[in-house]
């Protein structure tokens, strides 16, 4: 009996182990299947690179450049912001807050994850927007610098808890050795500790910007959604993210911009997975 | 007579509430290899700490008394520990090279003591440090390998290099080679009585064949009291008292 109690549990756990292997595989083949479809009537390189998003025009213009440049112009920026605040905040709390002070920002910290994506961009759009619009005296506030501010909130608790673990486990004995040569302790930080932590610190950068470039709620509602190649992170841009969100409700089943989002649902997989296995790669190399 | 190079008078230390180091007076000689000994938890390490005050990132360390370094008190509020720690070098019971090259390890004190850095100065620091721990024929050809890729010996070895390239007077050890097999030690501690024609040396271990090996002088401590300290020739032949002649004979530690 109780060796048949084993057998059950143990193809039960066997079950839900390949049940999430077997999902991936179904989303991953639906969306090669859909996609794929659109290149029957659009070339490879006219769908990548055609600076024309018209997809409900006669006949539609599918290209998607102005999406990806959408979409990496708004991560860029998120990057630019969010980066330097969060290490500079990892390294703040792994090295330098007293205690009391430690607790308070990492409990900050995990409220701000908290926060629901959509209310992050309802924030933003009411108060972010109208700032930027203000700020730069243009005509309108929906802009890719408007999303990348916001999305830099949603990747700072990525890289900041990342960041701070991977400061963190650096062996007490390299802090000891850098003082004990007369290192003062803001050199022992940004001489021994941060690049004996860099690989985890570049893991938590990846995986905080691939937050970012995954993300569409507060980006579709701050960004201005406007398909056009951007000239100046002062202007509206669409991601690709938001781009599917948009349309996906109103293109017919079936038809050409039906499979054509299903492509750019492809294109941003492709990103997100080249990050993921980026960010794996430095964990990686952490462990060796 | 010489200047005694470490003179410490009335040392106390508390963890804490925890009395770690009650009224420690000792003399530590120029250029002489002065060993501390006794078993774990008496406080060797934490004596040791003090000279250059790496006790100091513990939390809830008191300490009273002086410790003069060349004249100097280092328990004075206005003691200047970057100097302190220029001038009194550590070697730690695991050897701890930066995760960084061979090179860059080596350089790390000048580049961060240097007001201008040459080039030239550097590769000169290199070879003559990696040469006084006997290893530059063996490392010349690799100096921008990472440290971690060499072997405990050369790492202990590259460790005292690093030391010795920010030109201290004093070398603390903290069992230096208690990580280290049979072979690595009696090498390390060859290097040891190399270095003390230029160096004041001060060992911490509970090595006591090694402290009647490489020592000059000796101290036996028990929880947190210098019991006896003089000649290690005294020391282990003769002790004065009672507790230092049973630990040395091995009966209790």
């Amino acid at each position: 009996m109780r060796k048949f109690k084993e057998f059950i549990i143990e193809k039960l756990i066997l079950f839900s182990g390949l049940a999430s292997i077997f999902f991936v595989v179904l989303i991953f083949l639906f969306l090669l299947k859909e996609g794929l479809a659109v290149f029957k009537t659009v070339g490879f390189f006219d769908f990548l690179l055609g600076k024309k998003w018209y997809p409900i025009s006669e006949p539609a213009r599918l290209g998607i450049l102005p999406l990806i440049l959408g979409s990496l112009l708004v991560t860029l920026g998120a990057a630019l912001i969010s980066i330097p605040i969060g290490v500079g905040c990892a390294v703040y709390i792994a090295e330098v807050a007293p205690l009391k002070i430690k607790e308070i920002l990492k409990a900050g910290i995990e409220l701000l994850a908290a926060i629901p994506s959509v209310v992050l961009g309802f924030i933003g759009m009411v108060t972010l927007v109208p700032w930027v619009k203000h700020m730069f005296k243009i005509p309108t506030g929906l802009t890719a610098l408007s999303g990348s501010i916001m999305l830099a909130f949603m990747a700072m608790p990525t890289i900041v808890s990342i960041a701070e673990d991977a400061l963190y486990s650096v062996p007490k004995a390299y802090k000891e050795g850098a003082l004990a040569l007369g290192a003062t302790h803001w050199q022992a930080i940004y001489r021994v500790i941060v690049p004996a932590a860099s690989p985890g610190i570049m893991a938590a950068v990846m995986l905080g910007l691939g937050r970012v470039i995954g993300e569409t709620m507060a980006v579709m509602m701050i960004t201005g959604n406007a398909a056009v190649i951007p000239r100046s992170i002062l202007e509206p841009v669409r991601t690709l993210t938001a781009t599917i969100a948009a349309e996906m409700g109103e293109a017919v089943v079936g038809s050409e911009h039906y499979f054509a989002l299903f492509a750019v649902g492809i294109v941003l997989f492709v990103i997100s997975f080249a990050i993921n296995v980026g960010a794996d790669l430095f964990l990686h190399k952490e462990n060796k | 007579m010489k200047m005694p190079k470490i003179i410490t008078k009335n040392l106390n230390l508390w963890y804490g509430k925890f009395h770690a180091l009650k009224d420690v007076n000792a003399c530590f000689e120029d250029k002489r290899i002065t060993a501390i000994i006794g078993p774990s938890g008496c406080g060797k390490s934490t004596l040791l700490r003090v000279f250059n005050r790496m006790n100091d990132l513990i939390e809830g360390v008191k300490m009273k008394g002086e410790v003069l370094i060349s004249g100097a008190n280092m328990l004075a509020k206005e003691a200047d520990l970057v100097n302190l720690r220029k001038k009194v070098g550590m070697v730690f019971q695991r050897p701890n090279p930066f995760p960084l090259s061979i090179y860059e390890n080596i350089v790390f004190g000048e580049k961060i003591h240097a007001e201008k850095i040459k080039k030239s100065r550097l590769e000169e620091i290199v070879e003559k440090s990696l040469d006084s721990v006997l290893l530059w024929n063996e490392l010349k050809d690799r100096l921008n390998k990472s440290a971690l890729s060499l072997s405990l010996e050369q790492r202990q070895r590259l460790c005292i290099a690093r030391l010795i390239a920010v030109k201290p007077d004093i070398l603390l050890m903290d069992e230096p080679c208690s990580a280290l097999d049979p072979q690595s030690t009696q090498r390390i501690e060859e290097l040891m009585r190399e270095l003390k024609k230029n160096y004041t040396i001060i060992i911490v271990t509970h090595n006591m064949q090694q402290a009647a090996r490489v020592s000059d002088d000796a101290g036996f401590m028990l929880l947190g009291e210098l019991i006896e300290f003089g000649r290690t020739d005294g020391i282990f032949t003769t002790p004065q008292d009672k507790r230092t002649e049973d630990y040395i004979t091995g009966r209790y530690g």
